[in-house]
């Protein structure tokens, strides 16, 4: 990220599901700096530019469409079928709220 | 001194299990990727320490992973845990595995047969079987699911698919079996690095001798219920090969129905099923030292995939089949509803050669002695999917 992005950078906060933060090596959620406008596509890009192990589990490789088993939400909104260029709310672009990425429940 | 590691992939993790060349007691490492699918595990014969994973899952697709100090640490080729990437493009790619689409192949490689007789494309789901190289630890083949054999040559960083088996004329006339379409067999010879042998469910075996770039069908002499035509060169449900090092001619095959055997590099097969009490089965393998000693474990049916019975026994021939002797000392002996996949047998090269099998009810069983006598390793294992067995020095 250049210095005047940085400049316009916020901080995104992300929960990632169980497997993934193992995957990640991280606890809790991550923490990632994100340039405006924050939206889907420009968190999961830096998600997995500092997390490249995630690669291929979020999104497909080739198409970068959403896995099918996995959601997103925000602000208790499911964000799944939105663009993933549609600007994320405020309060998960300025970090106040994480963007939820979860594994969709399965089985009985 | 000596001792083997087995290599035990299961539904929910993958487990390292250590002995010494008596193979009497064990250590039990893992689960390792728990709760994730690992499909097959297996090591480099030119280096021990390294270890090719195929961790899978629903929900978070496919990713490979490499260990390169015997099962102690695991990463993604390429992509070390700790450090944080350089900037720009990555360079590896070690979960990317897209078939090749490009104009070089000449042909059509578009779509392959649906269970409706329709036309579907093909479709990357996961990786089956990794088999890394005989003579390079860089270098290591993956069989996938929509079947296609993918290569990588700088340790599983990247993968190119070679696209000349998709690209066989039979292509569009391949079919998934009940499982999938997977390709789950890959075997290398030992002695001519550009001749490879794969198997498809449910398209058959298949033989290269030019390093991948063509194939011919070899599926000569099988015979599947429901494929009418008895000279059908694809569409059998080949479930294993097995191969001895010293005889890279000769193949094993346990089929759908049928155990069969090939002494010209699968020109030619012939049945040697004899006097098995079922011919249906997954798991087929060779003794390390006797090239006409070989191991199946029989199922009742495909209907009822258990053995007869309710007895877990192994079945041996040391008349390269058609004679057939059950092994049970130390297998259970009744109330056992277990299955034995295809990739979940294998053997050791010590002196008195060691085999091993893992079961769907997840027991590891190991024998010592040529399989005389049996033992379980561990018995409440999630469901094995894979079994591999690294020899030692």
């Amino acid at each position: 990220m250049s210095d005047a992005a940085k400049t316009n950078a916020a901080t995104v906060r992300v929960g990632l599901p169980y497997h993934l933060r193992n995957l990640a090596h991280v606890e809790g959620d991550v923490q990632l700096e994100v340039a405006a406008p924050v939206t889907l596509r420009a968190v999961l890009n830096a998600l997995e530019a500092r997390y490249p192990m995630l690669r291929g589990t979020i999104r497909e490789y080739e198409t970068g469409q959403r896995r099918a088993f996995l959601r997103f939400f925000a602000c208790e909104e499911d964000w799944s079928l939105e663009s993933h260029d549609k600007p994320l709310p405020d309060s998960v672009a300025s970090g106040k709220e994480p963007l939820l990425i979860l594994g969709a429940i399965a089985g009985g | 001194m000596s001792g083997v590691r087995v290599l035990v992939g299961t539904r929910k993790g993958a487990f390292v299990l250590n002995s010494d060349g008596k193979r009497r007691d064990w250590n039990v490492s893992g689960p390792f990727f728990a709760g994730w699918e690992i499909y097959h595990m297996k090591g480099s014969p030119v280096d021990p320490d390294r270890i090719y994973v195929s961790q899978t899952s629903g929900w978070f697709g496919q990713l490979i992973q490499r260990s390169d100090d015997g099962g102690k640490t695991w990463h993604q080729p390429g992509l070390p845990n700790e450090a944080i990437p350089p900037p720009g493009p990555p360079t590896a790619l070690p979960n990317r595995f897209v078939y090749d689409s490009s104009p070089e192949t000449g042909r059509p490689l578009t779509t392959h047969q649906w269970y409706d007789g329709t036309q579907h494309p093909w479709e990357f789901k996961r990786v089956w079987h990794v088999e890394p190289s005989l003579t390079d630890a860089e270098t290591v083949y993956a069989g996938v699911e929509d079947a296609a054999l993918f290569r990588s040559t700088d340790g599983g960083e990247n993968w190119q698919e070679l696209s000349g088996l998709r690209g066989h004329g039979t292509g569009p006339q391949w079919g998934p079996g009940a499982g999938g379409m997977g390709l789950h067999t890959i075997v290398l010879d030992p002695t001519d690095p550009k001749r490879i042998y794969i198997a498809i469910s449910a398209a058959g075996a298949f033989r290269t001798n030019d390093g991948g770039q063509t194939w011919k069908a070899i599926n000569k002499g099988l015979r599947s219920q429901y494929i009418p035509d008895p000279d059908a060169e694809i569409g059998h449900c080949v479930h294993h090969l097995a191969m001895h090092r010293s005889r890279p001619d000769v193949l094993f095959m346990q089929k759908h129905w049928d155990v069969m055997r090939t002494d010209d590099a699968g020109e030619n097969w012939r049945e040697v099923s004899g006097n098995l009490p079922t011919d249906f089965g997954f798991a087929i393998d060779v003794h390390a030292h006797e090239p006409e000693t070989l191991y199946v474990v029989p199922i009742k049916s495909d209907s009822e995939h258990f053995p007869l019975e309710g007895k877990l026994r192994v079945y041996r021939s040391r008349t390269g089949g058609n004679e057939w002797e059950p092994l049970a000392k130390g297998l259970p002996e009744k109330d056992c509803y277990v299955n034995v996949l295809r990739d979940a047998m294998a053997v050791d090269t010590l002196d008195d050669c060691g085999v091993y099998f893992g079961t769907t009810g997840g027991q590891v069983y190991a024998s010592a002695d040529a399989g005389d006598n049996w033992a379980p390793i561990v018995r409440d294992l999630p469901a094995v999917l894979s079994v591999e067995v690294q020899t030692l020095d």
